[in-house]
């Protein structure tokens, strides 16, 4: 049995940076194994100022409905820096847009199974292009 | 031990707190209580009658927590008079013949309205001034009368009650003349002086003034009721309606009747314990004569109350004194009067400010060295009282002609108000009770002070200050009471607004740039700020980089749902739609699989809609006529209206056109909440227009405008804010109502709050939105004329501009592949969200050709 960590990592073109607005997110589907069946996965591309694309996933843990990528970006100050966020568009719970994790739970649980935390993948934007990291695990 | 029985004679304001108190202290349950009521209501807020002409209900006047009357050891009995006392056998007779056997007995009994012997007093137009029901009849004769005819009203008495009448009368459209016997208006308050320069302030309210007059008698007019008045000098006035407000006199009968000794004036004689010569019977309130004299206010009514539930558990508690401090309640009439207000302490000096032609006259009493204040008069400009109150008996810091000033001059030193200083007169809390409740207690808002030391519930003059004092505390423990917006902005959001709008920003990154602490903002500051944006600087809300700062409502121009669906609701103005418009609605509903149900807003709402889905759906609505229409965000919703008078056979306007041309003028409008729209075309009111921002409700005469209702989890009334407005009239009100609530509400604020909070209240929002009071009318015109304007279909522009269509795409790298989470199942003849379970079932996997 293979190990996540041992898979090679593939680097999936989903779209063009200039696809992406700045400060916004956007949804995409990548491939994605559940207990060693392929599906595909919802993910939330954020591409922030300094036009850096960070993902997370799309589905939000405290209202199960596939929505993150339309939260607002923002940033909030975590010990003196400021990181940047986006808030749930349901329940405005706030995420590390760079771990995922869930820096505000505004008060509600997550849905029974699921971590408050978000799933992250990486990114890369080379020649324009924005390629996430499929097939090697979570960042 | 059986507790022993209370009983109490009278159902007012005294009686309330009287039981109150016993319910609050008597932990024990030593005594059971039953309360005697000749009205047919629980007790309500007497002081505050005068609001019932702006507006609010009996319901509205009711006092404390009914919770109260649900007590097992609490029985009120409602519309039944006690006609008769058996002090021997311990027990009250009531008028419907059953018997209350007490171990103690309070008379609450309080006063009557005093009607001078003259010729004429019964007839049908005289009214006296003081229960509900009293408020009621007059404002029913004078609404009836007003049909036929302008109606002309006389009052009698130009003390607190007889301006407040006239301020009623007023209200209601009659034309009121005030009748004072004595030199000068309120002149068991206010000085000669002070009385003038009331005469100047209520002349300017449309109100009559004759002082020194006396009234003979009433005449009949030859149709019936009340003709004219005829004077004491040979004057006649023409009056269709009479209200006497000429005193008041202690209902004392039931006493004197069973033998207790009354005073040389009236009113059941009783000790500094409250307390008759019966030591089974008690008095409190207007009926009890205390230290010689029986007292006309709520303050000592209260605190012999508390005085009485002491002593009746086992307590020492002597009566103090009365604080005879006094504040008329008529709209755009400042007056208070406070301590020693006459100046009779030997060698008193005055300090006197008076500016004729500002209508404000300010006199401080201080002892002789003048240092101390005994007490005051403010006409006009009466903000200082509730600082100043407190401080009578004590040492002014300062010059005290600083205090009389006006704002803006050399300010007055702030006064740090000592522990005991009484805050609240009506409810006896000092200012060391609120600091009390703010660190020690943990009250750290103003809602939660109340709550806690019932400061400010009853007449809630002394609110402001009650504010300061939990801020200046709030301080003191570390807590900062802050008005900013959020981490990323130090200013609140009206401050914001006016910065943005006089620096004339036009982005975000602008805004935080400029006034910005640090960061990119968040879901808080970022809406906020496209939303001043909005009526600031009007752009598209996709356009540029506004599109980053909206909500997904705002972004999708949509409403999003608890699957990650939209729902879209067509705009049907004022409710009214054509029946090919409801069959379009009908078919887009079907071809796109929507669920439909008719909103709370009387819309129809359409379900179900991916974000895919939604320009195709617009762009459907749009060939159809219509606009897809805004049931989001913080803007205009929707303006309910009935049927009106072009089919209602009642209604007496066209209630549908008036609310299609406000919904019209109003959509788009963005503000610091949603703001909902009501209007109804006759009294009925099935619009339910007072459960609305903004409500309008026709009369014979025109339109009358309330604001600052809404539904929601704290449901309010709108208040009446302006009567009988043309429709050009009307409309510019509502404009400068809605522009002057949008620059200077709070975030997430909604308009009955805000009218709460905002200078002045709703007398400030009158004097500011109908006689333009900051001078800012015609900014706000303007404002509004540009918004109206400028306005475009959203959705239209959306469609026609292939970059923000963009945005609608389910997934980026594959925009026509539909969000593979969402499924429904069907339910009553149409689909709603699949459940969890049901999900797992349906949701089957989906396949991509992905680039590598």
């Amino acid at each position: 049995m293979t190990t996540l960590d041992e898979r090679a990592t593939t680097w999936l073109t989903v779209c063009r940076l200039d696809d992406l607005a700045r400060e916004r997110g956007a949804a995409a589907l990548v491939p994605d194994e559940i207990a060693g069946a392929p599906v595909l996965t919802q993910v939330a591309l954020f591409r922030l100022l300094d036009d850096t694309v960070l993902a997370v996933q799309h589905h939000d843990p405290f209202s199960d409905a596939h929505v993150m990528a339309r939260g607002i970006v923002g940033t909030r100050r975590v010990d003196g820096q400021d990181v940047p966020t986006v808030a749930s568009p349901m329940h405005k719970q706030v995420f590390d847009l760079r771990t995922g994790a869930c820096l505000d739970p505004a008060g509600k649980q997550p849905v029974v199974g699921c971590a408050p935390d978000l799933r992250t993948w990486t990114v890369q934007v080379a020649d324009g292009d924005v390629r996430v990291a499929v097939g090697g695990g979570t960042a | 031990m059986d507790p022993r029985h209370l009983v109490v004679v009278g159902g007012g304001m005294v009686a309330q707190r009287l039981v109150e108190a016993l319910r609050d202290r008597d932990t024990t349950g030593a005594w059971r209580v039953t309360v005697l009521a000749e009205e047919p209501r629980r007790p309500y807020d007497r002081v505050a009658l005068t609001s019932y002409f702006s507006g609010r209900t009996p319901e509205d006047l009711a006092l404390g927590d009914p919770a109260l009357w649900d007590d097992p050891l609490v029985t009120l009995v409602r519309g039944d008079k006690a006609v008769a006392i058996d002090r021997a056998a311990r027990a009250v007779t009531a008028q419907s013949g059953r018997t209350f056997g007490y171990d103690h007995l309070v008379l609450a009994t309080g006063s009557f309205a005093w009607v001078p012997p003259m010729e004429g007093a019964d007839l049908d137009g005289v009214f006296v001034y003081r229960t509900l029901d009293d408020v009621a009849a007059l404002r029913g004769y004078v609404t009836d009368l007003a049909a036929e005819r302008s109606v002309r009203g006389v009052v009698l008495g130009g003390g607190l009650l007889g301006l407040e009448a006239a301020g009623a009368l007023d209200a209601l459209g009659a034309r009121p003349t005030v009748l004072q016997v004595d030199t000068h208006l309120m002149s068991a308050q206010v000085d000669l002086g002070g009385g003038e320069a009331l005469r100047r302030l209520v002349n300017r309210l449309g109100i009559g003034v004759r002082t020194q007059s006396m009234t003979t008698r009433v005449v009949p007019h030859r149709r019936g009721g009340v003709g004219r008045v005829e004077l004491a000098d040979g004057t006649r006035l023409d009056a269709d309606v009479v209200v006497v407000a000429a005193g008041v006199r202690p209902r004392d009968e039931l006493g004197r009747d069973c033998g207790l000794p009354i005073g040389p004036r009236g009113g059941v004689v009783v000790d500094d314990t409250c307390l008759t010569d019966d030591p089974h019977v008690s008095a409190v309130g207007e009926v009890a004569c205390i230290r010689g004299a029986c007292i006309g206010l709520v303050a000592p009514g209260y605190t012999m109350a508390e005085v009485t539930v002491d002593r009746l558990l086992g307590g020492g508690a002597v009566y103090p004194g009365a604080d005879t401090a006094t504040k008329l309640k008529l709209a755009g009439v400042d007056v208070a009067s406070f301590g020693d207000a006459f100046a009779r302490t030997p060698g008193a000096l005055e300090v006197v400010w008076a500016d004729p032609v500002g209508g404000v006259y300010k006199k401080l009493v201080m002892s002789d060295d003048a240092r101390t204040l005994l007490g005051g008069v403010l006409v006009g400009d009466a903000s200082a009282y509730a600082s100043l109150r407190p401080m009578v008996g004590r040492e002014l810091p300062g010059d005290p002609a600083a205090f009389l000033l006006p704002e803006g001059g050399a300010g007055a030193p702030d006064l740090e108000l000592p522990d005991d200083a009484s805050v609240c007169s009506c409810n006896n809390v000092s200012a060391g009770a609120i600091r009390h409740a703010v660190a020690e207690d943990g009250c750290h808002d103003l809602g939660a002070v109340k709550a806690c030391t019932r400061a400010g519930t009853s007449c809630g003059s002394c609110l402001p200050l009650v504010k300061k004092l939990m801020a200046t505390e709030l301080g003191k423990l570390g807590v900062t009471v802050s008005s900013a917006l959020c981490e990323h902005f130090t200013l609140s959001r009206a401050q914001l607004y006016d910065a943005v709008r006089v620096a004339g920003l036009r982005t975000f990154t602008e805004v935080v740039e400029r006034f910005g602490t640090h960061g990119r903002g968040c879901d808080i500051c970022r809406p906020a700020v496209a939303s001043i944006l909005a009526t600031t600087a009007p752009a598209h809300v996709l356009d540029g980089e506004r599109a980053t700062l909206q909500d997904t409502n705002d972004h999708v121009m949509a409403n999003l749902q608890k699957d990650g669906s939209y729902s879209v609701v067509p705009r049907m103005a004022g409710g009214e739609v054509t029946p090919e418009g409801l069959i379009a609605v009908g078919e887009v509903a079907r071809d796109f699989g929507l669920y439909t149900k008719i909103t709370g807003g009387q819309r129809v709402d359409m379900f179900g809609a991916r974000i895919d889905q939604l320009p195709l759906i617009w762009r459907r609505l749009v060939d159809a006529g219509f606009e897809s229409g805004h049931a989001y965000g913080k803007s205009l919703r929707t303006v309910k209206s009935c049927v009106g008078s072009t089919w209602c056979r009642f209604g007496v306007q066209d209630s549908v056109a008036l609310a299609v041309m406000l919904e019209l003028r109003y959509r788009g409008l963005r503000s610091p909440h949603k703001i909902k729209l009501g209007v109804s075309g006759c009294a009925r009111e099935c619009a339910e227009a007072r459960g609305k921002d903004v409500g309008v409700i026709a009369t014979d005469k025109g339109w009358n405008v309330y604001v600052g209702g809404n539904g929601g989890f704290t449901p309010r009334h709108a208040r009446l804010l302006a009567e009988d407005l043309d429709t050009e009239a009307l409309v510019r009100t509502i404009d400068r109502f809605l522009l002057y609530y949008v620059r200077t509400a709070d975030r997430l604020q909604r308009t009955a709050p805000w009218i709460e909070e905002v200078e002045g209240g709703l007398d400030g929002v009158r004097a500011v939105v109908l006689e333009d009071a900051l001078g800012i009318c015609a900014d706000l015109d303007e404002q509004m004329a540009r918004h109206v304007e400028d306005y475009e279909d959203e959705w239209r522009a959306t469609l026609d501009d292939p970059e923000k269509l963009k945005r609608f795409a389910s997934f980026v790298n594959a925009p026509d592949v539909p969000d593979p989470s969402l499924a429904y199942v069907p339910e009553r003849g149409q689909v709603r969200p699949a459940s969890a379970d049901e999900r797992a079932v349906l949701v089957a996997g989906t396949t991509l050709e992905v680039r590598s």
